[in-house]
């Protein structure tokens, strides 16, 4: 397989080169590995981390409820107050052996309900969506550029997120049923882009992908069509990028289609079909990431929550506040992180959602700083600047 | 001007077929005003999608079925009935689809269709959601084709009535809490299932559809919005009980779900009974000032460049609020903007305007919608499944992701392939790029071992991948 510095040999220099950091793999830093997957529509984070304890949930949720006694599937009961969806029986595993960290009553700065700004500021790390174009953690990708030989951070789907969108360079693989062209072809296509950077950069970051990824996942996936057989090949793909040792350090991973407006379902039903597939994904991602499942944090968090109240159509609307998922090796997990705001009508925000009192950047800076390892400067000048008040996480990641 | 009829074959079209840019010759601007007039001409494919409704019908009988059926004492879902249900709405996705890109692909009339495709999309439901996958293409025939060349409150009136954008955005169940329903329900003890208010159409009206989202309007007029539409539900269609009333699978005002009083929406109060009520606030919507900076900005985004000057956005949004929101208006407006004409390639070409210019570039059409399908699905924009009612993203900042590239470039090895060795790749580039084809991507394609690697590099090329 054909790689950039193939290319770069067969074409002498060019504007390929100048795209490329300077290689040196003597010291490649610390070893930890961040997986962020988002997911898209605002998830209800009641639902997933139920807080059954409280005496009023049970009430307010009515048929979506998941206490004891109205469901035929168990709650998964993590303490005497929060319970996991009883489709989430992979992660109750890590529970148990204390490398998964529920963090309840978590939001971002923003306080409106619009999905797409929401998910914007959940990306662009600012209290605006318009405040920022590029993505947070691009701007963390800053800290290994020097240090990497080839892009530190990797989003498995065809296209950028805007969380991993800016002036660091970063790269993109997403599996294909198509059979590759030939080396002769793309050394051509390479030597016709390199007068048009745009087109250079983005093929030299595809080139180590594919490399990465190997030629055996397409062939693989071949034939393979249905999601759960597409969610399988990203899952291992993924691992595959985040073992090699000079791979991509972070990976993105994105799922959609969490907004139920509408037959939300309890222990059945829509949601729970997407909660019991998240929940094989992760499990298949810690078998394929092997050993490195140590050293490998990940965090799954959506752009708020959804309203206490059932609504209208057996569903819910959009709401604030919502639960965020920490796993992994180094996690110190075992346990729930939340200032528990209550569900009386007087405790929620606007009479309506669950109220935050958590920001979700940070929970980003306690994974940024005691995981990744980067410095507090770059954090709060850098990464998130201007959220001082948003106090990193602490404890939540063995260091 | 050679180069402003490749602009307008290319960046207002579809894709430049062979000879399109000689059809087009010496008035460019012409060409495309002379398409603004009325609905394109359609190919029958387009002409044998059956009506909404007629399809509603069927698939909602599948899912009554299926409901049904899961009442029943196993608790199980007969797999025939949710299998066959699965297969109707395939059929119908996959046959809508096809149509959409065959027209596409030979249209006579590529600006119309585009301005169709960007409306459509402006107007996004997407078939991750059941059944609005047997309805996508329909959707966009019956509310969005023959809707452009009159006002824009005309269009947004089809598209929010429209039994589709209806059941996508959850708004055929919502009931008003103080309407007969509502009140009958609060009074029951025990009730069985929970009615009320479904926010989610209000919500997409004001921040998506119309005014933009931070566009001045907040929670209460969210919610007034939602209480205004209430009864802006859909007939029939295999639904029991109360729901069963009106011609089946066509839009239904609901007066007994309807919310009755009069509300205040952007401060303004509206006393209006009914389904006129609604339709009142839409007119004002269409004719806000934020609305008009919405969908300009989205337009002069489509057509000119991804970071537009506020200039031209002023520009095409006072003319369109002078001509009372008329649509073909704004439209001529973005046509004779000077900005639109300065580089040949300033927008980076999105997975659909990719696969439709190439093949228009090899004068052919799509056989079959499984193939299209899949194409699009791999470079990640499966065919009306942009997975949410935003739609798809229209910046080169999405869709300019190092695999995305490596996708077109496995597909246009794939496509070049099919396209056949009896093609001079040269010919083909100045057919469709005419002048605008660099000296440093004419040499890489005539240097090429074979028509079909020619055809590749051609497909690849930095100006046919924009537009």
């Amino acid at each position: 397989m054909l790689n950039r510095r193939d290319i770069l040999k067969s074409l002498g220099a060019g504007s390929i080169a100048a795209s490329l950091p300077s290689i040196s793999y003597a010291n490649t830093g610390g070893d930890a590995r961040l997986v962020l997957i988002i997911l898209r529509g605002a998830v209800d984070g009641l639902a997933m981390v139920p807080p059954y304890g409280e005496n009023r949930y049970s009430t307010l949720r009515g048929e979506l409820s998941l206490t004891a006694g109205k469901t035929t599937t168990e709650l998964l009961k993590l303490d005497a107050m929060f319970g996991l969806h009883p489709s989430m029986t992979s992660l109750f595993d890590l529970y148990r052996k204390k490398e998964l960290l529920p963090i309840h009553a978590i939001a971002s700065p923003y306080r409106e309900r619009s999905h797409f700004d929401g998910q914007d500021i959940l990306e662009n790390g600012a209290t605006r969506s318009s405040d920022r174009r590029d993505g947070w953690l691009n701007r963390a990708v800053a800290f290994f550029d020097s240090r990497l030989g080839s892009e530190a951070a990797i989003a498995l789907s065809q296209n950028t997120p805007m969380v991993l969108r800016g002036a660091n360079s970063v790269t993109s693989w997403a599996p294909s049923q198509l059979p590759d062209a030939s080396d002769d072809t793309l050394r051509r296509i390479a030597a016709m882009y390199s007068s048009d950077e745009f087109f250079a950069t983005r093929l030299a970051q595809a080139l180590d992908s594919q490399r990465i990824a190997g030629a055996s996942t397409n062939n693989e996936i071949r034939g393979r069509r249905n999601a759960r057989a597409q969610s399988k090949t990203l899952m291992q793909a993924a691992g595959r990028f985040l073992n090699k040792t000079d791979g991509p350090r972070i990976a993105v991973i994105e799922s959609g289609g969490w907004d139920t407006h509408a037959n939300q379902g309890a222990d059945r039903g829509s949601l729970a079909s997407k909660l019991s597939a998240l929940d094989k994904d992760i499990a298949l991602l810690r078998t394929s990431l092997g050993d490195a499942w140590s050293k490998t944090v990940v965090t799954v968090v959506t752009e708020f929550g959804r309203t206490v109240k059932v609504n209208g159509t057996r569903g819910t609307d959009h709401g604030t506040a919502t639960a965020a998922l920490l796993m992994g090796g180094p996690v110190r997990g075992g346990k729930i992180l939340s200032d528990w705001p209550g569900l009386a009508k007087r405790d929620l925000y606007e009479g309506r959602d669950l109220l935050p009192t958590t920001d979700l950047r940070s929970l980003f800076k306690g994974i940024l700083s005691e995981h990744l390892q980067l410095p507090d400067n770059m954090l709060e000048n850098d990464v998130f600047p201007g959220s001082r008040a948003a106090k990193p996480l602490r404890d939540i990641v063995n260091s | 001007m050679k180069f402003d009829s490749v602009i307008a074959a290319n960046r207002f079209g579809l894709g430049a077929k062979p000879g399109e840019l000689s059809t087009i010759g010496k008035n460019p601007r012409h060409w495309l005003l002379d398409q603004l007039a009325g609905p394109s001409r359609v190919t029958q494919a387009i002409a044998d999608i059956p009506p909404t409704a007629k399809i509603l019908v069927e698939v909602q009988r599948l899912r009554q079925m299926r409901r049904d059926a899961k009442k029943a004492e196993t608790e199980e879902v007969a797999p025939d009935v949710v299998k066959q249900f699965r297969s109707v709405a395939r059929k119908h996705y996959l046959q809508q689809t096809e149509a959409r890109f065959q027209n596409a692909a030979a249209t006579q009339f590529p600006f119309h269709d585009r301005l169709v495709h960007f409306w459509s999309n402006h107007f996004a439901i997407s078939v991750d959601k059941q059944p609005v996958s047997a309805l996508a293409g329909a959707f966009e025939n019956e509310a969005i084709r023959p809707n452009l060349s009159g006002s824009f409150y005309q269009l947004l009136k089809s598209v929010e009535q429209h039994p589709a954008m209806i059941i996508y955005l959850d708004n055929q169940r919502s009931v008003g809490p103080s309407s007969v329903l509502g009140r009958r329900a609060a009074k029951r003890r025990n009730r069985q299932q929970e009615v009320g208010l479904n926010e989610n159409l209000g919500r997409e009206i004001l921040e998506l559809h119309t005014l933009g989202v931070n566009a001045g309007y907040n929670q209460d007029d969210v919610t007034a919005l939602a209480r205004v539409i209430t009864g802006w539900s859909i007939g029939g269609a295999g639904e029991r009980g109360r729901f069963a009333e009106g011609t089946p699978g066509k839009f239904e005002f609901r007066e007994n779900i309807h919310e009755p009083g009069a509300r205040t929406i952007l401060g303004n109060t509206y006393r209006q009974k009914g389904l006129k009520q609604g339709e009142a606030v839409l007119q004002d919507l269409a004719l806000n000032p934020a609305t008009a900076q919405h969908i300009s900005f989205k337009l002069v985004r489509h057509f000119v460049a991804d970071n537009p000057s506020d200039d031209v956005v002023n520009s095409v949004a006072r003319q369109y609020l002078e001509s009372g929101g008329d649509l073909p208006t704004m439209h001529r407006a973005i046509v004779e903007a000077h900005e639109a004409w300065t580089d040949a390639h300033c927008k980076y070409k999105s997975p659909e305007d990719f696969v439709v210019s190439a093949f228009r570039a090899f004068d052919r059409v799509p056989d079959n919608g499984r193939y299209v399908v899949g194409a699009l699905d791999l470079m990640g924009q499966t065919p009306f499944r942009p997975g949410s009612p935003a739609g798809w993203p229209d910046t080169a900042e999405h869709w300019g992701g190092a695999d995305a590239l490596y996708k077109r470039i496995e597909w246009a090895n794939a496509v070049a392939k099919l396209a056949g060795p009896k093609s001079n790749p040269l010919l083909v580039g100045d057919a469709v790029l005419g002048p605008a084809l660099g000296q440093h991507s004419r040499t890489a394609i005539s240097r090429a071992e074979s028509s079909v690697q020619g055809l590749t590099l051609f497909l690849t090329c930095p100006e046919f991948q924009r537009r």
